[in-house]
């Protein structure tokens, strides 16, 4: 029952507070208007996903082609796009726009990103290295990697070993992080923890792989157009919860009126 | 304002919802913390008096720190100023410091320990007109 994850982009990190008081560290996602751009399905492309799109891109940047797929789908051009597999029944209109109340809080999920680059880092930052000795005779080369491997036998150092170089910039996932609030107004999802990414960055938050999920998150998606119709139905039965009251109060003025009217035309008679 | 300050504030006026009144205190204030304490079902409060060192950080982030002498060994303890564990916060005494972090405290005891009180000076003068006016009322 593969269900469709979100797009959402890292805005930093702060801390909350849970219902016990005790002190949550958190990183914030925010939904910049996640909708779902095209589908793929079965029997066309050979595998059901649905591709979402988050952020604003201006028209005038996106090229023709693009922009075409965009007004195809009847969406606002986006910044970036993903594709998440789904099962075949949990495809998405295309078009829809995904809310937060997809996650629920206290659920466990899976954040993929880029993380931060680190550049040309030296072994001790990129693999935990120990380093040489601070004195001793050693010299110029306190914090390089020390011997690579024997000597003419084998001759050549093994491949995988590991040694100063590129680190970071590469992608990620985080798995099992606990969702600790939503903030569907907002569109806001708060994670336990760190996520990858810098701040601004694009990640990909999806139900864990590896931990049940709670029974109550909603198939296929939580959407906007569900949440708007929910919303009304709400409004809906508070209006007219509030009209039967008004109607009622006025019965029971009426009434009152008239028990009034009737003593007062008692006491008249009486004079 | 950007997300997570606006996130901040409203965490912040979150906890302060239920009528808690933060004081306001600085290094050197002699402090009662009250601090909520869970043991298996049952939680009650717990006193932590001593002088506050520190205050750092800001907002929904800020902390403070409170250092007292238990059993002759200097204890400290950091407490979040918005904790819903830190239950009230008691100023008994205001002190008259020059700095804002007073951890030269840490090497001192007994007599070169002592803070002076402060009898004037931000805070208390205004308390002081309160009082004034409300022996006017009173009057």
């Amino acid at each position: 029952m593969l269900r469709t994850g979100l797009l959402a982009k890292k805005l930093g990190m702060t801390h909350v507070y849970d219902d016990l008081g005790n002190h949550v560290p958190v990183t914030v996602l925010s939904l910049e208007g996640c909708q779902v751009v095209a589908q793929k399905t079965k029997e066309r492309d050979g595998y059901s996903a649905v591709q979402l799109g988050a952020g604003e891109a201006k028209p005038k940047r996106v090229s023709k082609a693009e922009r075409e797929r965009f007004a195809k789908a009847g969406v606002t051009p986006k910044r970036k796009l993903v594709e998440f597999r789904v099962a075949d029944e949990n495809l998405v209109e295309v078009g829809e726009e995904l809310v937060a109340g997809h996650f629920l809080p206290g659920q466990k999920v899976d954040v993929s990103g880029v993380t931060v680059g680190k550049g040309f880092a030296g072994a001790m930052k990129r693999h935990n290295f120990g380093g040489l000795r601070a004195t001793h005779g050693v010299s110029i080369s306190h914090r390089s990697h020390g011997s690579t491997g024997q000597c003419q036998d084998p001759g050549k150092v093994f491949k995988g070993k590991k040694m100063a170089g590129h680190m970071g910039a590469v992608r990620r996932t985080n798995q099992n992080l606990e969702v600790a609030r939503v903030e569907i107004e907002d569109g806001l999802i708060l994670i336990k923890g760190a996520t990858p990414g810098a701040k601004g960055a694009w990640v990909e938050v999806r139900d864990a792989v590896k931990k049940a999920q709670p029974e109550d998150i909603i198939f296929p998606a939580a959407t906007m157009g569900d949440r708007k119709a929910a919303l009304k139905a709400a409004e809906e039965a508070e209006a007219s919860a509030l009209a039967e009251a008004e109607a009622e109060a006025k019965r029971v003025a009426e009434e009152q009126a008239a028990a009034m009217a009737a003593t007062t035309d008692d006491e008249g008679g009486e004079g | 304002m950007n997300v997570i300050e606006k996130l901040n504030k409203a965490e912040e006026a979150r906890l302060l919802a239920d009528g808690k009144v933060i004081p306001d205190f600085s290094a050197g204030d002699t402090l009662v913390v009250q601090v909520r304490i869970t043991e298996g079902t049952r939680t009650r409060l717990q006193a932590f008096e001593g002088v506050c060192i520190a205050r750092s950080g800001k907002g929904v982030n800020e902390s403070f720190t409170v250092r007292k002498i238990s059993y002759g060994e200097g204890v400290e303890r950091v407490f979040p100023v918005y904790s819903p564990l830190v239950e009230a916060i008691e100023i008994k005494r205001k002190g008259k410091v020059r700095r804002a972090k007073l951890y030269y405290l840490r090497e001192r005891r007994g007599k070169s320990a002592r803070i002076v009180e402060r009898t004037t000076g931000r805070g208390i003068v205004a308390a002081r007109k309160k009082g004034e006016a409300r022996k006017k009322k009173d009057a």
